[in-house]
């Protein structure tokens, strides 16, 4: 279970404090899947860095299964089991996806199990596995290699932000799949998707609205949605994916 | 042949080899030809005014192998080698060379050698060269290679050099000419820690129609160690050539990085990126969400880098 009491996070512009989070608490239980969304700028994406390390807060504390994991680094986090699916991947030069894909199941993996993965997203393995997680990659095409290599984790705590960014009808289907298997490999797994997109909502048990950095709403899909839809906090068809 | 531990150390880091390879070979150990096989189509002879050999290559030789790797286990040898190598028309064969030093004492160990290709028409030759240097003496492990490509009319050269490890200073000098349709493809590795200090000087030149030359040195420049990448193209005629460097600085490190371009021809098309930077901060991130340490994650990128 993850925990977040009275979170905030500032930053400093031109000498002046700029509140990015005000006093976020909140609880994922295990086993449950959350949706945030909310405006642009809201602070969706702060949040799921200060939870994986990437950030540190200001003020606040963040418990991971009863345990303050606020002052562990993003590795201790990480091997905690806590799993980050990055809105916009980064490239390496040299490292190929099966390296990639190895680093992040933490052991050996042998070709076909690393396959495995990137059939769950739609790739066809055996064009991809050598390939360097470089620039001679598309943006779709790395996003679903970042899902395949956090999959391949197995963590108890997935974050995906933004995970349909930038990638094409057929795969934003298939990751409606990928969730839901996801659920069913590990039962009392959590998922965090950041996203604006009705249908990323309407497979949640909860969705947590951010606005302004605060929490404005928080509750069950079928309370809350209904109120989102039309609004950019609940895009539906296929605005900002390609098709 | 008997090779002693340090010894079969030294050839599987330079050559991969786990003892004697199979094919045409020379094994050269602190200044002394240990062993040495021809075969049918590839002869191998020692120079007689010089130190080295000469290799002839057959016309047609097909998917034969030449390794030519060198150690030195003796604190404070210094030597300079010859090797020529003549390739007949529409071979296709394989020169592995390299050279790894293990200097345990307190002089400067120096293998300075000399490479010469002569590839026939129409010939396809992949080359590789590992340098390599251990031991924990305070004399230096010196290498300065020179390598000279002649390449007839369609003729196709590959080169991987490689400079992983262990070697103090290096001036590495680089010079290819080639013909109508003859093609030049090198990718060259570096990396340099504690106070090594590395050049490397490329110049090509694209004289025949149809030529071409695809020149990528990729760099690590660790500690307080320094790095020099002159490359160089001239296009002589109508010609494609590409040059890139590309490294990565940490600590202390310098590297200079000086391009040169130089256009003779009105249809030579001619390219040049250069790019040195720190390890992205974002690439250490996403790596450590994995469960790698910083330092873990740093090895990771360096090493897919270099690979």
């Amino acid at each position: 279970m993850l925990k977040i009491n009275n979170l905030s996070f500032k930053v400093d512009t031109d000498g002046a404090d700029k509140e990015i989070l005000t006093d976020i608490s909140l609880e994922i239980p295990d086993g449950k899947l959350f949706v945030i969304t909310g405006p642009n700028g809201g602070g969706k994406s702060t949040l799921a860095k200060l939870i994986a390390g990437i950030e540190k807060p200001s003020a606040g504390q963040i418990l991971f299964n009863g345990e303050d994991i606020t002052g562990l680094s993003i590795t201790e986090r990480a091997r905690k089991g806590i799993a980050f699916a990055f809105q916009q991947p980064v490239r390496f030069k040299g490292i190929r996806v099966e390296d990639l894909i190895r680093l992040a199941a933490g052991k050996e993996l042998s070709l076909t199990e690393a396959c495995a993965y990137l059939s769950q997203v739609g790739l066809c393995a055996k064009d991809y596995i050598h390939r360097e997680v470089n620039a001679s990659l598309s943006g779709g095409e790395l996003k679903r290699i970042e899902i395949a290599s956090v999959l391949a984790r197995k963590s108890m705590l997935t974050l995906f932000d933004e995970p349909e960014a930038g990638i094409d009808l057929w795969s934003f289907n298939n990751l409606i799949d990928v969730f839901r298997a996801q659920r069913e490999e590990i039962s009392n797994r959590s998922i965090l998707i950041i996203s604006h997109q009705e249908r990323i909502l309407n497979i949640a048990d909860e969705i947590i609205v951010l606005e302004n950095g605060r929490l404005v709403q928080q509750g069950e899909k079928e309370k809350v949605l209904p109120g989102l839809i039309g609004t950019p906090s609940a895009v539906s068809k296929c605005q900002g994916v390609r098709s | 042949m008997e090779l002693n531990e340090i010894q079969l150390d030294l050839l599987k880091e330079i050559a991969d080899l786990s003892g004697v390879p199979t094919g045409a070979y020379n094994i050269r150990s602190n200044s002394q030809s240990i062993g040495r096989q021809s075969s049918a189509n590839i002869e191998i002879v020692p120079k007689e005014t010089v130190s080295g050999i000469d290799i002839f290559i057959k016309p047609n030789t097909k998917n034969e192998t030449v390794h030519i790797p060198v150690v030195m286990t003796e604190s404070g040898l210094k030597e300079k080698v010859y090797n020529d190598f003549y390739i007949g028309d529409n071979a296709d064969v394989e020169i592995v060379a390299g050279c790894g030093i293990n200097n345990c004492g307190a002089h400067d160990s120096q293998h300075d050698g000399i490479h010469r290709f002569y590839v026939g028409k129409n010939s396809r030759v992949r080359y590789a060269e590992k340098h390599y240097g251990s031991g924990d003496g305070s004399g230096k492990r010196i290498l300065n290679p020179v390598t000279e490509v002649y390449m007839e009319d369609g003729s196709y050269c590959e080169m991987e050099m490689v400079q992983i490890k262990g070697v103090d200073d290096t001036v590495r000098t680089t010079v290819a000419e080639l013909k109508d349709g003859a093609k030049l493809v090198v990718r060259e590795r570096l990396m340099t820690h504690g106070d090594q200090r590395a050049e490397s000087v490329y110049t090509v030149s694209l004289n025949g129609k149809g030529s071409s030359a695809d020149i990528v040195s990729r760099g690590v420049a660790r500690d307080d160690s320094f790095q020099r990448l002159d490359l160089k193209i001239a296009g002589n005629a109508e010609c494609k050539g590409h040059t890139e460097c590309d490294s990565i600085i940490m600590d202390n490190g310098k590297i200079l990085a000086v391009p040169a371009l130089e256009a003779n021809n009105v249809d030579a098309s001619l390219v040049h990126e250069a790019a040195i930077g720190k390890i992205a901060g974002e690439q250490l991130v996403k790596l450590m969400t994995l469960g790698l340490t910083e330092a873990e994650a740093e090895e990771q990128i360096i090493n897919g880098f270099l690979r």
